[in-house]
């Protein structure tokens, strides 16, 4: 495992004492917290460098454009990107989806066509082609789950065919934790001419990715949820298929000639960056990809792998905890959804904050999933480098305690 | 072990045995009126079902799922109400109202409904207690007449 005690100095707020407690914080999948590192990037970036970028001679905006330029090149280096220019910043990945979904699929997508998708997508990868399909009068398809919280795989191949002009599955669910075979499903998608959307927001903070190794067409993930600050997304794209495509927002900075009767798009990746970024946010998640780099995704997996390993022994020794996804922490993340007979998983995480541990309760964004898993909510502790076995203790004694007061284990009418 | 306060302050025994043993659950056969509605935050569900005899509310029932908190306020409404006058459930229903969204004190008319005088200091469940209320607060007055007086 890694070296948490050291790992945890450079997280300020982990030393939160909350409600009386010290912070366990596991709702890492919603967001994780920011090492020292990006927050004085930050701090830095305004102290010193603040200028807007692309446009002007002076010295800050040189280093401005340079440092925002420079996470572009980090980023591309991360995720096995052919070159940064098919890196594109967004806000989130949210909005890289709806990138996609209009710069490509307002393009690309016909009456008649497919879209193929799966039960266990987060709504950001849902709704987007919901709205594309009525745009265009394509249709839909979900690729079905199976009991034990796997992707039906034969489903989704039964499901892919000629009229398949798009798949965008997700890569580890934010719900299940499962590790989807991307590289597998982008293979039958390419089979029958289809694009393969990757969304990464799960799998980018946690696995080593090679987008090149997957063979999908488009990645996209967040920054909030590796490290880095809220507001910056990244969608990866073959360049061929950006080039191609047109772009989502018009404005400044994304053009190369304006004229009366028209316009010229600027170079990629600048064409979809209209107007004036998130300039430093994404700077200061230069410094959270630096971060995760020396100590390495390999080992991070390894170590999110093996406490995710104990939380699953921990939890379902508890009597009345069932848990979403797959038992076998290789084919999962951190992401552990799990229910409390008879307590709903509201009360199960106000119980938990009272003593400070902070888990999430809900639907995730995840109401095709819940309706196929029979729950209205789940619970969710999710982890992240910094966490230790002795939060997944606090954990499951707090879960115990919970158990017992709500009633001995009795079965509430919920 | 928790802390034994705020657990206590939100989960009063009065609230946990009522979400252990719901008071009136299920669906009435001829309801006069029906209200349906979710708390988007939690999921919570609530279905309302009341039967009116001329100025009296003979039945109340409920269906739904979520949390303790949503659910024993449910239960806890239709004990309070059954039998009650409308005019008693219009006052009972202010009453809530001030008690978790106002930031009043409990009033006497309350009776068990005090119990859930805690949950005011919890902002996000706030909702979860009032779901039962907004739609009873919806279906209470009569189908031809709303609270301004003006026919809808």
């Amino acid at each position: 495992m890694l070296d948490t005690a050291a790992i945890r100095k450079d997280f300020p707020i982990l030393n939160e004492v909350v409600n009386g407690h010290p912070l366990v914080y596991l709702d890492n999948a919603a967001t994780t917290q920011k090492p020292r590192q990006v927050i004085q990037a930050l701090v830095h970036y305004y102290e010193h460098d603040n200028a807007n970028i692309h446009r002007g001679i002076h010295t800050l905006a040189v280093r401005a454009t340079e440092a925002y330029e420079g996470t572009r090149r980090k980023v591309a280096a991360h995720i096995g990107a052919a070159s940064p220019e098919e890196v594109v910043f967004t806000r989130n990945t949210t909005e890289a989806i709806n990138l996609i979904a209009h710069g490509w699929g307002d393009r690309f997508v016909n009456e008649g066509d497919e879209i193929v998708l799966s039960l266990m997508e987060h709504h950001s990868n849902i709704v987007p082609w919901q709205l594309l399909a009525r745009r265009r009068g394509a249709a839909l398809r979900f690729a079905d789950v199976t009991p034990d919280g796997y992707l039906d795989l034969d489903s989704m191949r039964a499901l892919i065919g000629p009229r398949t002009k798009l798949v965008s599955v997700v890569h580890m669910s934010n719900v299940l934790g499962v590790i989807n075979p991307v590289a597998e499903i982008a293979t039958v998608a390419r089979q029958f001419g289809a694009i393969t959307v990757v969304d990464g927001a799960q799998s980018a903070p946690h696995l080593p990715v090679d987008v090149a190794a997957l063979g999908c067409d488009f990645f996209a993930f967040s920054a909030h949820k590796m490290l880095g600050p809220t507001g910056v997304g990244v969608l990866w794209g073959r360049r061929d298929l950006l080039a191609a495509m047109d772009p989502f927002l018009g404005g400044g900075d994304m053009i190369s000639v304006v004229k009366q009767e028209g316009s010229t798009w600027a170079d990629l990746p600048h064409k979809f960056e209209a107007g004036t970024p998130n300039i430093a946010d994404v700077i200061a998640f230069g410094a959270a990809i630096e971060y995760l780099g020396a100590i390495g995704m390999p080992a991070i997996r390894a170590h999110e792998r093996d406490l995710t390993a104990y939380a699953l022994e921990q939890l379902l020794a508890i009597p009345g905890v069932a848990v979403q996804g797959p038992r076998n922490p290789d084919d999962r993340g951190g992401a552990v959804s799990f229910t409390v007979d008879g307590i709903h998983p509201h009360d199960v995480s106000e119980v938990l904050d009272a003593e400070g541990i902070a888990i999430r309760a809900g639907h995730h964004c995840a109401q095709l999933l819940m309706r196929k898993l029979g729950v209205p909510a789940t619970n969710r502790a999710s982890f992240a480098l910094y966490n230790e076995p002795r939060e997944v203790d606090a954990l499951t004694s707090a879960l115990r305690d919970t158990i017992r007061r709500f009633g001995h284990g009795q079965r509430l009418a919920v | 072990m928790a802390s034994a306060s705020l657990f206590d302050e939100l989960y009063r025994e009065v609230i946990l045995d009522h979400s252990r043993n719901p008071k009136n659950r299920g669906r009435l056969a001829a309801p006069t009126r029906t209200a349906e509605g979710m708390n988007p935050v939690c999921g919570d569900e609530v279905i309302l079902d009341l039967t009116f005899d001329r100025e009296c509310l003979s039945c109340l029932a409920f269906d739904g799922q979520g949390c303790a908190i949503s659910q024993a306020s449910a239960s806890l409404m239709t004990e309070r109400l059954t039998g009650v006058s409308r005019g008693e459930a219009r006052e009972v229903c202010l009453a809530v109202r001030s008690m978790l969204v106002q930031g009043g004190e409990p009033a006497a008319i309350l009776g068990d409904l005090e119990a859930l005088h805690g949950v005011a200091k919890f902002p996000v469940r706030v909702k979860c207690a009032m779901l039962a209320w907004t739609l009873l607060e919806g279906i209470l007055e009569p189908e031809e007449y709303s609270p301004g007086g003006r026919s809808s």
